[in-house]
């Protein structure tokens, strides 16, 4: 299945890369533990990684390995139990809310699989929510400007519901990128879209990335998507069981993915053509 | 982030559940209206109940025979004519200027087929012009009448009314007959509008001398007749003080009253009614501002329940907007403003509405003379936006403490 994976990495979980590359995301031995009443739940059991300037990365794993709880550790919405998280060289795992806040809000746009738009909320207004918080001026032209970067220049008026999915998702691009952070982080930010809309929005953050050097760390399920980017991590029950390097990132839209039925081909039993009814019974 | 951004999202907020909104802020509407109208109120029955004491004269004084207040057993000794000459006298009262007497008996009146019970005075002339009585046809009661206990009455419009069947009607020179004697009416007293004291135009007057000896046999041990009230006009209304001292220091002689307490007749000064009237209607407002507040702090409650909803309502987008950089204290100040916008609004809503009700009741009550005060509006307006801080306190408390991951987790 990871047949795509580039077999030259040093280690298995520390892959080669120039040295002069700037760390973003520098992440030792953090846990993090869900008290439940008695139980515990251990959701992360020591994730050590850096993300380097620049990078695309894409996080996977099963279902229950921790992947959302990284991304939140990552997105500074949650802190870790123990371990250090730095982020652009600055120590945020112990960091007071009203700080996080802020660094939320300069360094970071987080991208939800569920979009989380505001209600009854036109699409300008928000991709301006960020611009808000962190006191910016020229809120209007600058959120414009967002919307025009991810083809929805026609759509500023639009309320959520006025959108599909796929538009929906590139709102909250929009609004993830107007602060013009240090990083991008999506939480299976096509779980929720066809695949036409899901290479849309991988088309908008590789651009991103070609274009601004954006750092970019995915969750997906989808092995696909993560052909698209240029390093995958694959977490289980709590540890990063494999870090490595892609070895030719697909550039979203230029590879037709196999269409369903291309996929699905192989799946049946030779097919039956033709012949009588009777034969069925 | 500024404030005008969070009165915006604060505003948006409420506009996108109008309904809600009004009917939140109805408690906030009903308790301020009830403020002020109330408020209004109260305050219309104390100027008005202050003002029939103005018109009773405020340099008169009331002294009438009442038990002592420790209650002595020796009998009662009634005040009487004599006495009343004597403080008449200025080298004995020198801040008296005139006393009027009345005696009061029980009495039936009848005239043709129809009688009234009803109190009768016997009065001094001067009774006309110590209590602003004046005659609507005929004469008062004079001098003349007294010294010769002539047998003629002065009546109120309202017994004209009764005895003859319209107030309107000129009874002069007709006959009434009072405990069996026969009176020729020959004044009809100037109609007084009822108030406080109820119906004053219940009122049949005689002259004094006929009351004490006629109707009555109210002689006294000094020699003199007895009297019911002494309504006694000071010089001014500064020497009130020492008009009733010099009253006191007389009768506790004339009655050899030896201790404060046994005084057994009692001195009623104006200022004094007026003061416990005014206490007595000064706790009827503040009672009535205690209802009124209740439902103020109802609607609070109303207030909080709401903005408790709407916080949980919009856990997500507290998270949200935590995600991308929103501070406890922009969320804080996100749903006070909700709150604060929702009282004041209701605050003014209610003011406007007890405005309506003043001067509803103004209508109904035209002798009140209502009016809504700055005072009052500014009180409302106030406790409104008080009420929308303390009660949107605790729920945007809520919505500022809420960890972004919670909050964006949250079904
Ligand atoms: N708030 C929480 N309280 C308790 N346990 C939690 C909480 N959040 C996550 N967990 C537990 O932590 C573990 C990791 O959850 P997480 O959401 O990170 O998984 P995931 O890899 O994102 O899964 P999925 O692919 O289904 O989204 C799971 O066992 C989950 O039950
Ligand atoms: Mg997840």
């Amino acid at each position: 299945m990871f047949n795509w994976f580039s077999k030259n990495g040093k280690h298995k979980t520390e892959p080669e890369r120039p040295t002069e590359r700037r760390v973003v995301i520098d992440v030792q031995d953090v846990t993090k533990v869900y008290k439940m009443g008695e139980v515990e739940v251990h959701a992360l059991r020591g994730v050590s990684l850096q993300i380097y300037e620049g990078e695309v990365v894409s996080i996977m794993g099963p279902s229950g390995s921790g992947k959302s709880t990284l991304m939140n550790i990552l997105g500074c919405l949650d802190q870790p139990s123990s371990g250090i998280y730095r982020l652009d060289g600055v120590d945020v795992s112990v960091m007071p809310e009203q700080d996080l806040a802020r660094i939320r809000n300069k360094k970071i746009g987080f991208v939800f699989q569920s979009f989380n738009l505001l209600k009854r909320t036109s699409a300008l207004r928000q991709v301006e929510l960020p611009l808000i918080y962190g006191g910016t001026s020229g809120r209007g032209k600058k959120a414009r400007a967002a919307l025009e970067a991810v083809g929805l220049g026609q759509r500023l008026d639009h309320l959520p519901s006025e959108l599909s999915g796929g538009q929906q998702q590139r709102v909250a691009i929009a609004r993830a990128l107007v602060n013009e952070p240090a990083m991008i982080l999506a939480d299976e930010p096509t779980g929720n879209l066809d695949s036409r809309s899901g290479t849309e929005v991988m088309q908008i953050f590789q651009s991103l990335n070609r274009e601004k050097g954006m750092t970019t760390v995915f969750v997906t399920h989808d092995p696909w998507i993560a052909r698209h980017t240029q390093r995958v991590i694959m977490l289980r029950d709590g540890i990063i069981i494999a870090d490595r390097e892609v070895a030719n990132p697909l550039i979203a839209g230029e590879v037709e993915r196999p269409s369903e039925a291309e996929e699905l081909e192989g799946l049946f039993r030779d097919a039956y053509y033709g012949g009588k009814k009777e034969e069925y019974n | 982030m500024n404030l005008f951004e969070t009165i915006r999202i604060a505003l948006n907020g409420l506009a996108t559940n109008r309904l809600r909104a009004v009917l939140t802020t109805l408690g906030i509407i009903i308790g301020v209206g009830a403020v002020i109208a109330l408020v209004s109120l109260g305050r219309g029955v104390e100027n008005y109940i202050s003002g029939q004491f103005e018109a009773l004269g405020s340099n008169v004084l009331f002294v009438f025979s009442a038990p002592p207040a420790t209650g002595s057993e020796n009998g009662i000794q009634p005040i009487t004519t004599v006495e009343a000459e004597d403080l008449a006298n200025p080298t004995i009262a020198p801040s008296i200027q005139q006393i009027a007497l009345e005696y009061q008996i029980g009495g039936t009146v009848i005239a043709g087929s129809k009688r009234t019970v009803i109190p009768i005075s016997g009065v001094t002339p001067n009774f006309s012009e110590v209590r602003n009585w004046v005659t609507r046809e005929g004469a008062f009661i004079t001098q003349s009448d007294l010294d010769s206990s002539s047998r003629v009455a002065v009546l109120g419009t309202t017994i004209v009314d009764r005895l003859f069947g319209s107030k309107d009607l000129n009874p002069i020179g007709q006959q009434v007959r009072i405990n069996g004697f026969v009176f020729n009416v020959i004044g009809v007293l100037e109609e007084r509008a009822s108030g406080f004291f109820g119906d004053e135009n219940d009122v049949v007057f005689i002259p004094l001398t006929t009351a004490q000896t006629r109707l009555s046999k109210s002689r006294t041990r000094d020699g003199g007749y007895q009297v019911s009230v002494f309504h006694v006009q000071a010089r001014s209304k500064e020497v009130m003080d020492s008009a009733v001292n010099e009253i006191n220091a007389y009768l506790s002689t004339a009655h050899n009253i030896e201790f404060r307490g046994e005084e057994d007749f009692q001195i009623i000064n104006q200022a004094d009614l007026l003061t416990s009237l005014g206490r007595i209607t000064g706790v009827l407002t503040a009672f009535l501002a205690l209802i009124a507040s209740i439902s103020l702090l109802v609607g609070g409650i109303g207030i909080m329940n709401i903005m408790l909803v709407s916080v949980t309502e919009r856990t997500r987008e507290i998270g949200l907007r935590k995600a991308v950089g929103a501070r406890g204290l922009d969320i804080m100040s996100q749903f006070l403003i909700e709150s604060v916008v929702l009282s004041i609004l209701g605050g003014l809503i209610g003011v406007a509405l007890g405005w309506v009700g003043t001067l509803i009741g103004g209508v109904l009550a035209p002798d009140l003379e209502l009016s809504v005060t700055l005072d009052a509006i500014l009180l409302a307006t106030i406790v409104s936006s008080a009420v929308g801080i303390i009660f949107g306190l605790y729920p945007a408390g809520r919505a500022a403490r809420m960890r972004p991951i919670d909050a964006l987790r949250f079904e």
